[in-house]
């Protein structure tokens, strides 16, 4: 009989490390940053807290390294839209449905930026300043909205403006959602949000 | 003794800005003294361009300053019939400037007949295009100490290595960006508002092209002292073979992003790197470097 070979011993703390801060996502985004403690953490995940130091020297680094991790995971869904061969107006298509599944399907990736990120700045204002914490994201649209200028399609105007008015619009769809205020289901919105989306960007 | 190399200086659609800024070269003596220059528009030389034009001469080095337009004329020989004539017995042929390079201002004039000497902005064409005579000493104006170097080494019989533009690469490896008092300021991502002030980096905002432009103004100072984007004035990328361009003191971005990046540097990179880098507050950097109130 074969021996199969043991995992390294850094893959496995890395992938305990991912299994906490999935766990950790879901307590923050569902019992709130503040009343959830780290023992809580180490209790759902039946580890001892000492243990789970191990991991995350504290609280507030645990904090950064999620929105890291989210950044990073929406990042990446990003990136392949931007690489893919489709036109800018697809690619809003593509970016609103990516961003609706992921809030249905991982709805603790998008809590946790809305009702922990954005509503406790006091958190992040040290070591998750400005783009530091979420540049996996942001620079992906950079490149969307560079793309889509040079391309002829979208309108040259200040970055921000853009972006509040691409990325506040699916987080306040989100967070309605979350508020279970919609009268649809969320996907059902994405075909007119797209259109919206890319007629304001859109070059006149 | 050795006998003197002989130096021939001709004009093409020019504005003389390369005779001028030679005329800087704080080494001017030892030229004058190592090679015998059998024409030049103000230097001491042997033959009037009259007696050039006749094209019964022969030169070891022909330097050319200016756009060619092989139509134009020198005292009634057009320029097809001199640079041909002598580039052809020529061991050298230096395009003096980005005009003589590759095509530069002038070209703009007259785009379909007027180029550099062997390029055509970056595509080779013209009398010398893909020859290995040809070297490129772009810029508007060249550095005098370009020239110096240049003529220094055939002077020693040393090889000059050049790039795929024939820039000689111990001069154009380097870019404009490399030794810039204020890469701080670019690291950092902390902008200059205005011209002519010590702080702040001119990529953002002013059009400094520094860290795409092949040239080694912050290594070999102009007049020794300084250079553009050290006295606050953005570099133009006017080494390059597509200067120049429109709006040279405007950054062109494309909603607030940069369209163009660090030569050799993807988008993605840079984006993230500057993103992160523009976080922070670095309190030092956003104060004047001397300030006369305290």
């Amino acid at each position: 009989m074969k021996n199969i070979p043991e995992k390294p011993a850094t893959t496995k703390k890395e992938d305990r490390k991912t299994s906490i801060m999935q766990t950790a996502l879901k307590l923050f985004s569902t019992e709130g940053f503040y009343t959830t403690t780290m023992p809580a953490i180490a209790l759902k995940l039946g580890m001892s807290v000492g243990n789970f130091y191990n991991y995350f020297s504290s609280k507030d680094q645990l904090a950064k390294e999620l929105m890291l991790y989210i950044s990073t995971i929406l990042g990446e869904k990003l990136k392949e839209i931007n690489m893919s061969d489709a036109s800018v107006k697809e690619k809003v298509t593509m970016i609103v449905h990516m961003y609706f599944s992921i809030a249905r399907e991982r709805p603790e990736l998008i809590e946790y930026f809305l009702r922990v990120f954005l509503s406790n700045r006091e958190i992040f204002t040290k070591e998750c300043t400005g783009m530091v914490c979420v540049s996996g994201f942001v620079t992906e649209l950079m490149l969307f909205f560079d793309e889509g200028v040079q391309s002829g399609e979208l309108k040259d105007q200040d970055f921000f403006s853009a972006l509040g008015l691409f990325m506040g619009y699916l987080g306040g769809m989100v967070f309605l959602n979350g508020e279970e205020v919609l009268t649809k289901p969320l996907n059902e919105y994405e075909t007119a949000i797209a259109e919206n989306i890319y007629n304001a960007l859109r070059k006149q | 003794m050795k006998p003197r190399l002989k130096v021939l200086w001709l004009q093409g659609v020019t504005c003389n800005g390369n005779t001028h800024s030679f005329l800087n070269y704080p080494h001017l003596l030892y030229v004058l003294e190592t090679f015998e220059f059998l024409y030049h528009s103000l230097l001491p030389s042997t033959y009037t361009l009259e007696e050039i034009s006749t094209c019964v001469h022969e030169c070891d080095i022909l330097i050319f300053e200016g756009a060619y337009d092989p139509r134009m004329e020198r005292v009634g020989t057009s320029l097809e019939t001199l640079v041909g004539h002598y580039g052809s017995h020529a061991k050298y042929v230096i395009a003096a400037g980005s005009c003589a390079s590759f095509g530069g201002m002038f070209k703009h004039s007259d785009p379909e007949h007027i180029t550099g000497l062997g390029f055509d902005e970056k595509e080779p064409k013209g009398p010398f295009a893909s020859s290995p005579k040809l070297i490129n000493l772009s810029g508007c104006p060249m550095h005098p100490e370009w020239m110096g170097y240049t003529l220094r080494m055939i002077a020693d019989n040393k090889p000059i290595a050049v790039d795929e533009l024939h820039r000689p690469k111990e001069l154009y490896s380097y870019l404009a960006h490399h030794g810039c008092t204020r890469n701080e300021y670019f690291e950092w991502k902390v902008d200059s508002d205005h011209f002519g002030t010590k702080e702040g980096c001119l990529f953002y905002k002013q059009g400094c092209r520094g860290p795409m432009t092949h040239a080694s103004c912050n290594k070999i100072l102009w007049n020794d002292v300084s250079s553009k984007t050290r006295a606050g004035s953005p570099c133009f990328g006017c080494t390059e073979p597509d200067f120049p361009r429109t709006n040279m003191f405007e950054t062109k971005t494309n909603m607030s992003i940069p369209q163009d990046v660090p030569v050799g540097i993807s988008k993605r990179s840079y984006l993230t790197m500057a993103g992160i880098a523009k976080s922070f507050h670095i309190p030092r950097l956003e104060k004047r470097l001397i300030d006369d109130n305290t």
